[in-house]
């Protein structure tokens, strides 16, 4: 098991080594000049020109990849064009209004879709079925900032319950920091809760089908041990798949979200970075999101033997 | 019925009406709220250098954090501010300035003559009339700890101008040690001696910004006008919210949650008109006037008779309207390039702007040299501005019988795209959108948009040397009658050769909380006399 981890960490270099490739490429070919934004409206050709050689701008491709991955290699992600801030501190000022987005809309997701999967699996057929899955359809279908504005609507303006916009940080408090998450997260977890509850069902319905089930409720087994003792667990491994694809929606999500709660999180930045041509900071998110990605994946891959002991490693 | 974005946006600043209560429990405690600013800026501050880089929002933030040797005021006049008096030789080639006692930076030292000197120093490198000071500059030194002396081989007419306009960049006065940094360089110290500090450590780049009053800053005993007079500051705190959603933004003004909003967008307007917490009114009277370049170096646009075909087609109501909708408040036309409503505003030569025949285009069309090559015609989809104004341009030049390569793309793209000189076809371009501060177009001091000087022009390269004779003879005018003169004749002569096509000029709102006063128009959002009760 440990050294099957090892090998995945060490398989993680080479995923990130291309992804670092592909990134800079991309950068490199795109349209845009961030000499030209800094610049202003007034700069003459010249002072974009100069502007960009301080900026190493008009390097070669390669003298600049391998600067690059260099720094890499030594854990220097380089400094924002824009901020002249190491891009290493603009991820740490925002990485905890994300994760924190993040890891409440998991788990509000997983605590309100894995139930509604296994109800809808439980009274397949019936109208509570086709409700929950009709609900999961509209999850899926409407988009995170509508969901977003309702929201704001309802609860921050109508009923002045919770503020419309804004994070604080948990150091100042459990419920000024929940009270500014709360909305997003049911917004971006609309899409999350849609899919796993689907899934959940999907792999309930299979699971139910089973013989051992079947024998499990001959015995006279009662039903709620038998959907979450004995169905659940044997289901979760499809579920925890999803879960950790799904991060990339959450992240993708993210994006959205941060704008429409004015949520200062790395969605954000990395828009705006996207926006101003800012390529460190492109660079440095893309890799941390492509690394979290990548780990997630792996946590999802050792839990597996967790949740069926004939996987093994 | 379609459900959009702005269908959302609307909906959702509809929705703070309801909640015009004012009934929203503050986080903070009232004494604090009311010593605390909370400002929506128009854009995020992304970097905090306003010589080095010269986007509008850092000029507005610079303003607070450092101060200028002068001031322009609301009548468009320089006003002296960190400077005492000023003495000009009689031939007018030397300028002796001394600084006012007691003047302070945020570190506690004083502000000498050698800060300014090295201040100006990096300035006039960045600065057009920097750079025309540069040019005809002999020295610029320190003579004492308050004195300092230009001296130019030329008179330079405009010095006092330049010294105190409000374009970016402005002539901010650092300490040595920072302005002594490549202007081509960002500096990494916020020390300046305005009347507010920068709290660096607060600062999120892309989410807040903060600025804290400064207790030694000195103001000047006259009332504050823009940039000039007593830069009073009646809050503790000034915090820059930055909010890129606008809906989210209106809806934050409504339920208390932020103190003004410098530039929410027309379509939530009339709902927050409609708040009675709320005041909106014009943000700068100078406004805007939109714009299309085209490019004079390639063709289509290389033959005058095209663009000015072109121009004898434009409507500026169509663009107007598809900027500010049916607001009539919101516009005006103006047959030519100066900001109506100011000292040098003229007509002369707007005809061609004020009686749009599509018929006589395309019969000018028709004599040109215009073979139905493609136009490409680069158009920014990440800036409303740009947007609107190039689905009008895409029309305009459908009708008149030429062929559109609509290029779709963002800002960033466009900022680098405009500055090739290749063909269409090779990466260049046709024309592309943009809009000017009305501030920056009172005058050609710092309209770069205007010069028409071949290669050494703005994106398109104009080469009228009518233009440029008439900008020099506005530079050397002594008086306003002399600088009206030229301003008539350079407005002709630009509009015969359409150095650019003006689409109209517009104005933008502003809205803040009735719990803040002293809020005053201008062409930045001035924060000084500015109070608020809890």
């Amino acid at each position: 098991m440990l050294g099957y981890v090892l090998r995945r960490i060490l398989s993680t270099v080479p995923v990130m080594a291309i992804v670092a490739m592909i990134v800079f490429s991309l950068l490199y070919l795109a349209p845009g000049d961030p000499a030209s934004v800094i610049a202003g409206d007034q700069a003459t050709p010249e002072d974009v020109a100069r502007i960009r050689a301080n900026l190493g701008l008009d390097r070669p491709f390669l003298v600049r990849f391998f600067e690059w991955s260099g720094q890499i290699v030594r854990g220097d992600l380089g400094t924002s064009i824009f901020t002249n801030l190491p891009v290493t501190s603009l991820i740490k000022q925002r990485i905890e209004p994300t994760l924190s987005l993040t890891l409440v809309t998991l788990i509000l997701s997983v605590l309100v879709a894995v139930p509604l999967g296994v109800l809808a699996a439980w009274k397949v057929g019936t109208w509570l079925d086709r409700g929950i899955m009709a609900l999961a359809v509209v999850g899926f279908s409407v988009p995170v900032f509508v969901v977003g504005y309702v929201l704001a609507y309802l609860f921050a303006l109508v009923l002045d319950w919770l503020p419309v916009q804004g994070y604080t940080p948990i150091a100042q408090g459990f419920w000024p920091w929940i009270q500014n998450l709360i909305l997003p997260s049911i917004a971006l977890g609309g899409i999350y809760i849609a899919l796993i509850a689907r899934i959940t069902r999907s792999a309930m319905l299979d699971v139910l089908a089973q013989d051992y089930i079947r024998t499990a409720r001959a015995k006279g087994l009662g039903q709620t041990p038998t959907l979450f003792v004995h169905a659940l667990k044997n289901a979760a491994v499809p579920i925890v798949t999803v879960i950790g694809l799904g991060m990339a929606l959450l992240i993708g999500g993210a994006v959205v979200t941060e704008s429409v709660f004015a949520i200062p999180g790395l969605g954000r930045l990395t828009v705006d970075a996207i926006l101003r041509r800012d390529y460190p900071v492109i660079q440095g998110l893309v890799l941390m999101f492509s690394f979290v990605y990548v780990l997630v994946n792996l946590l999802v891959d050792i839990s597996y033997t967790f949740l069926d002991p004939r996987i093994k490693y | 019925m379609t459900f959009s974005r702005r269908t959302a946006l609307k909906g959702l600043g509809s929705a703070g009406l309801l909640a015009s209560s004012g009934l929203h429990a503050p986080a903070i405690s009232q004494g604090v709220a009311a010593k605390t600013l909370k400002f929506v800026p128009q854009s995020n501050l992304a970097n905090f250098d306003p010589i080095w880089g010269t986007q509008y929002v850092v000029r507005n933030a610079a303003a607070l954090v450092w101060d200028t040797l002068y001031g322009v005021d609301d009548k468009l006049q320089p006003q002296r501010q960190m400077v005492e008096g000023e003495e000009v030789s009689a031939d007018g080639l030397v300028w002796t300035f001394k600084l006012r006692d007691g003047l302070k930076f945020h570190d506690g030292e004083k502000v000498l003559a050698k800060d300014v000197v090295a201040s100006m120093d990096r300035w006039s490198q960045r600065d057009p009339m920097g750079l025309m000071i540069r040019g005809v500059q002999n020295e610029l030194v320190a003579v004492d700890d308050r004195t300092f002396k230009w001296s130019l081989k030329k008179p330079y007419p405009k010095m006092l101008l330049a010294l105190a306009k409000n374009n970016a960049p402005c002539s901010f006065v650092m300490p040595e040690r920072i302005a002594k940094t490549d202007a081509f360089k960002q500096i990494t110290e916020y020390i300046g001696s305005g009347p507010m500090k920068f709290a660096k450590s607060e600062w999120v780049p892309g989410a807040k910004a903060v600025f804290e009053k400064f207790a030694d800053y000195v103001p000047r005993s006259e009332p504050a006008s823009w940039l000039a007079g007593g830069k009073r500051m009646l809050v503790d705190r000034v915090e820059w919210i930055i909010m890129p959603d606008p809906a989210t933004a209106a809806a934050a003004l409504q339920s208390g949650e932020v103190d003004w909003w410098e530039n929410p967008i027309s379509d939530l307007v009339p709902l927050l008109k409609k708040n009675k917490n709320i005041n909106v009114d014009i943000a700068d009277p100078l406004g805007n006037i939109g714009s299309f370049r085209m490019n004079h170096l390639q063709a289509p646009f290389n033959d005058v008779k095209v663009r000015r075909a072109v121009l004898t087609a434009l409507n500026q109501e169509d663009y107007m309207r598809a900027l500010v909708g049916s607001d009539d408040t919101l516009w005006k036309p103006v047959p030519g390039y100066f900001t109506p409503n100011t000292p040098l505003y003229t007509e002369e030569g707007g005809e061609i702007l004020k009686m749009r025949n599509i018929e006589a285009a395309k019969k000018l069309l028709a004599e040109s040299s215009y073979k139905g090559e493609p136009v490409v015609c680069v158009v920014a989809q990440d800036q409303p501005i740009t947007k609107a104004q190039g689905d009008v341009t895409a029309d305009l030049l459908k009708k008149i019988g030429m062929t559109v390569d609509f290029v779709a793309t963002d800002w960033g793209t466009v900022g680098a795209r405009r500055a090739k000189k290749d063909a269409p076809g090779q990466g260049g371009w046709g024309m592309f959108h943009t809009w000017h501060a009305g501030a920056d177009c009172i005058n050609p001091a710092a309209y770069t948009a205007i010069r028409a000087n071949g290669d050494k022009a703005w994106f398109g390269w104009p080469d009228v040397p009518e233009v440029e004779a008439q900008v020099t003879a506005w530079f050397d005018a002594t008086d306003l009658a002399g600088e009206k003169a030229a301003i008539g004749k350079l407005n002709k002569a630009a509009l015969d050769s359409v150095v650019y096509a003006p689409t109209g000029f517009f104005l933008g709102y502003q809205a803040w909380r009735k719990t803040v006063s002293g809020v005053v128009k201008g062409p930045l959002p001035f924060f000084w006399d500015v109070s608020k009760t809890a």
